[in-house]
């Protein structure tokens, strides 16, 4: 459809503004974190790599970073298995339960955080998981199953049923169909549920807040009071490794699509 | 071909027990929903009536409160403001993401995907960082005469700032269902005669209003229950109903009457939620097309 | 495809099968005998039961009573894994993920065949539907016409003694549609196996089988060589969906050797006794039927029907002709060029001899069907 100029123009502008207002705060944390001075006045003041030495040195910061690493492993690994299983189940029920399941199961995604995380704590102090890393794989973990349930179960959608029935033809049994046919087709949809997965659980904040504990924190945890605390470039140094660690992990992602892209077709 | 027909389907066990089979799979991830989600939930709807003692008076304490309407009243607005300007914003983003050429959808698209990317607390740091009074907005501002504008810790800088955590939640529904308008309808509206703004009106927008609904119940209930942003960009006077409830159960230890608050919030997403099904499943049907 | 060169296929025996699917008689005392080595067509309307016949076959669908057997063995209740026939499918069916060459390997990995011969094999499946440059690609990179090929290549690799193709041919044009129909046949002889084959088009049936089985509405019409159907139909049915037909009704005499009818007024004969049930019509094809102005003496046939032309068509090769009879029903007639020609509108006589016409029983379900 051919556009007005002026509307080309007004709607390109439009696109830059919210563009960069999307984007450019996510960068801000790059320059701070090279600050010099303990502070987080923008702009930053001369260059040091302090603040990394910091991250890398400070306990404080280290554990709570290695916490994060091992609970969103678990809770990826976990949610993944538990949530493509369900994929399945549903995949394989009566449209109108299917539904309903369906939309418990993604409940967690619209619970208000807060709510949800007094509820859990309340638990938590009766059952004596506050703290511990059990507690946090928990609530993680069904805190990312809509993820995973999403991403898998709409791969299933696209998933040509009848490919299954052409391998039983050629001589497939279920095992034999399912590992060679049905698995690589939608084994896109598993990794970034998988990848979801471990993003909502390294990402968790407002659950974690309410079951951690001074022995166990997790890194958002540490960010969180750190912000509060005081103002500490520390913070800025971690939210750019992350920023660096996601960029490398996506963009490796979406280069390994590229090259898969013909056969997934 | 009538369903019998279709080489697909495997009828080789009665489906009674194939459904058990789906149930069987389904059935770890619904003992955790029950574990972690419901018996949470449930303990707290009780304790929102039983404790100091049973009866509402949680309930009668929250509704007879001013602060507490106040802050109920706020977080509504809040979240309209931020839906609001989601909308206006991710409309003609999402409509671009339409029109332009493959490689400059995939750099809107990655603009979209880039704020997933950010752990969440570090992207409210950098609003922090941006919004402060000596903050980067603020001596722009300056530059252009307007002195002394706060932004952090008022509503304008919880708006600024969860708008822009929500946008993409906004961009993605929206532009599921604009990339499925057929632009010849517009085409056709022109050639009876209706000028680019009236085909606009009448034809682009209605077919584009399901992706709005859908965008922004989804916005405004996860606006709801936002508690990180208003927490570090808000002050005193910018508290949403989250950090009250916070505040009654971690520091006051009430915990019936945080309860009360939380079930108050769950009733109102849930009641959102159940209002909005009908016009979510007629963007399912546009989008299934 | 063995060592061999040529292999004998496998017979197929049903024996009152029927299928429902609730209330649903999808097929309903079907018995079939295909002979080893044959090819075998299933032709019939949609939801006439022939599909389902194929899945019955091939052990996608389970049979609701009667028996089953392959080249001798009862496969009733043998899932389709473990059954070694090859399916060709409507819509391809090839991995999407995998290579053309690894598509056509899938089925002799399954059966543990060696790397060295597995090659072998797949490249003289994909030389036999003329594909085997295009083993390193993927399916999505291929036409409608060459995947289907692949699928081809790849249900013959294993040597089936059974190869089953569901409206292969169905989602091509025309024109690759035919030439395909060639390739199949060469395949066909090449190999000794036994086809089964399921389509909607009558002339597909044709060009293809040694005999053909017309379904409708989960029963078998009537199994018989193409010719067989064509020039011997056994019900109306089959002799509206094989060809165009005229169907004669009117009120019926007869007698011990022949049989007539009254249409409006006119009487036609033919020197066969109806032994079916029903009110008897009569089918004539329409080369059997020749058109001529009225009042010429010359004769052409004992019967003579008069009528106007309602339709003229040319087409190429000849003429064909739309009557409007007395009664209201059209004739459908072919005439050679050489003839003379015909305008809308012109009153003429229809005549034919009376050992053309085949009298069937007047099914009118049928004709509800074949609307």
């Amino acid at each position: 459809m051919a556009m007005h100029p002026l509307t080309r123009v007004l709607l390109g502008l439009a696109c830059i503004l919210v563009g960069l207002w999307l984007v450019a705060p996510t960068l801000v944390v790059v320059p701070m974190s090279f600050n010099e001075n303990k502070s987080l006045a923008f702009p930053p003041q001369g260059f040091s790599w302090q603040w990394y030495q910091n991250f890398v040195t400070n306990p404080e910061w280290s554990t709570s970073f290695l916490n994060s690493l091992k609970v969103a492993t678990v809770v990826a690994v976990l949610a993944t298995v538990i949530g493509t299983l369900a994929a399945f189940g549903l995949d394989r029920m009566r449209a109108r339960s299917a539904g309903l399941l369906r939309m418990l199961l993604l409940t967690p995604m619209v619970v208000p955080g807060v709510v949800l995380a007094i509820g859990i704590y309340a638990v938590y102090l009766d059952a004596r998981l506050v703290g511990t890393m059990t507690g946090f794989v928990l609530a993680h973990t069904i805190l990312a199953l809509p993820f995973v349930l999403i991403a898998v179960q709409a791969s299933l959608e696209v998933f040509d049923k009848r490919l299954e029935t052409a391998a039983a033809s050629l001589g497939a049994g279920r095992i034999a169909t399912f590992r060679t046919v049905t698995l690589p087709l939608i084994a896109p949809g598993i990794l970034s549920g998988l990848l979801f997965a471990f993003v909502t659980s390294f990402d968790e904040v407002i659950v974690s807040l309410f079951i951690t504990s001074p022995y166990m924190k997790t890194l958002p945890v540490q960010i969180f009071t750190s912000i509060t605390r005081d103002a500490d470039p520390t913070v800025a140094a971690v939210g750019t490794i992350l920023l660096c660690a996601t960029t490398i992990l996506i963009g490796g992602g979406l280069l390994l699509l590229g090259r898969d892209r013909r056969s997934s077709l | 071909m009538s369903a019998s027909a279709t080489p697909s389907q495997r009828d080789a066990s009665p489906p009674s027990r194939r459904s058990w089979g789906a149930l069987a799979l389904a059935l770890p991830a619904l003992v955790l929903l029950v574990v972690v989600i419901g018996y949470p939930l449930a303990t707290i709807v009780l304790r929102s009536f039983a404790e100091p003692q049973w009866g509402l008076q949680n309930y009668g304490w929250f509704f007879s409160t001013p602060i507490n309407l106040i802050v109920l009243q706020r977080t509504f607005a809040i979240s309209a403001w931020v839906t609001v300007v989601c909308v206006i914003c991710a409309y003609p983003f999402a409509y671009a993401m339409t029109a332009v050429g493959p490689k400059l959808g995939l750099l809107l698209t990655l603009c979209v995907l880039i704020p997933f990317w950010v752990s969440g607390v570090v992207r409210t740091l950098s609003w922090v960082i941006l919004l402060q009074d000596s903050g980067v907005i603020n001596s722009m501002l300056r530059s252009v005469g307007l002195d002394g504008v706060r932004l952090i810790r008022t509503q304008t800088g919880v708006v600024i700032g969860m708008a822009q955590v929500l946008l993409p939640f906004m961009v993605l529904p929206l532009y599921s269902v604009m990339k499925g308008i057929d632009l010849r309808l517009v085409q056709a509206a022109r050639s009876l005669g209706a000028g680019p703004i009236r085909a606009f009106f009448t034809v682009y927008l209605p077919l584009s209003l399901p992706g709005i609904y859908a965008g922004a119940i989804i916005v405004f209930i996860l606006a709801l229950g936002f508690y990180i942003t208003p927490a570090l960009l808000g002050g005193p006077r910018s508290t949403m109903l989250s950090t009250l409830v916070q505040n009654q159960v971690l520091s006051l230890l009430q915990w019936g009457r945080g309860g009360a608050m939380g079930v108050v919030l769950l009733v109102a997403t849930f009641v959102l939620l159940a209002l909005a099904g009908p016009l979510m499943r007629q963007k399912h049907k546009q989008g299934t097309r | 495809m063995s060592e061999t060169g040529k292999q004998r296929g496998a017979a197929i025996d049903l024996s009152a099968v029927s299928k429902a699917y609730g209330s649903f008689r999808a097929l309903d005392d079907i018995s079939l005998h295909i002979e080893a080595g044959e090819f075998m067509t299933l032709l019939g309307p949609s939801g006439s039961g022939k599909t389902t016949t194929l899945n019955v076959i091939a052990g996608f669908t389970e049979v609701s009573a009667g028996s089953l057997q392959v080249g001798g063995r009862s496969v009733v209740g043998m899932p389709a894994h473990k059954r070694n026939i090859g399916v060709v499918f409507q819509h391809y069916a090839l991995f999407p993920h995998m290579t053309v060459g690894r598509n056509v390997a899938y089925p002799l990995s399954l059966r543990g065949v060696a790397k060295t011969e597995r090659e072998a094999r797949v490249k003289r499946a994909l030389d036999m539907v003329r594909m085997a440059d295009f083993a390193h690609r993927y399916p999505s990179e291929l036409s409608g016409g060459q995947q289907q090929r692949v699928a081809l290549a790849r249900a013959i690799v294993f040597d089936p003694p059974l190869l089953l193709m569901d409206e292969p041919l169905g989602a091509l044009d025309k024109k690759l549609r035919e030439w395909l129909q060639l390739e199949i046949k060469r395949i066909h002889r090449e190999l000794g196996t036994t086809f089964v084959y399921v389509t909607h088009d009558q002339e597909e049936a044709l060009v293809l089988s040694d005999r053909i089985a017309v379904f409708n509405r989960g029963k078998i019409e009537q199994v018989g060589t193409g010719r067989d159907l064509y020039d011997a139909p056994e019900t109306l049915f089959v002799g509206r969906f094989i060809g165009d037909s005229t169907v004669l009704r009117g009120q019926s005499r007869g007698d011990g050797s022949s049989t007539a009818l009254d249409i409006a007024g006119e009487t036609v004969t033919a020197p066969l006794k109806h032994a079916g049930r029903g009110q008897p019509v009569m089918l004539l094809r329409p080369e059997k039927l020749a058109i001529r102005r009225p009042g010429l003496g010359r004769n052409d046939g004992d019967n003579r029907l008069s009528g106007t032309i309602s339709e003229a068509i040319y087409l190429g090769s000849g003429s064909k002709y739309e009557i409007r009879l007395r009664d209201g029903s059209t004739a459908i007639v072919r005439s050679p060029l050489t003839d003379e020609s015909f305008t809308i509108g012109e009153a003429v006589e229809l005549c034919f001899r009376g050992e053309d016409a085949k009298l069937v029983a007047d099914d009118s379900a049928a004709d509800t069907t074949l609307t």
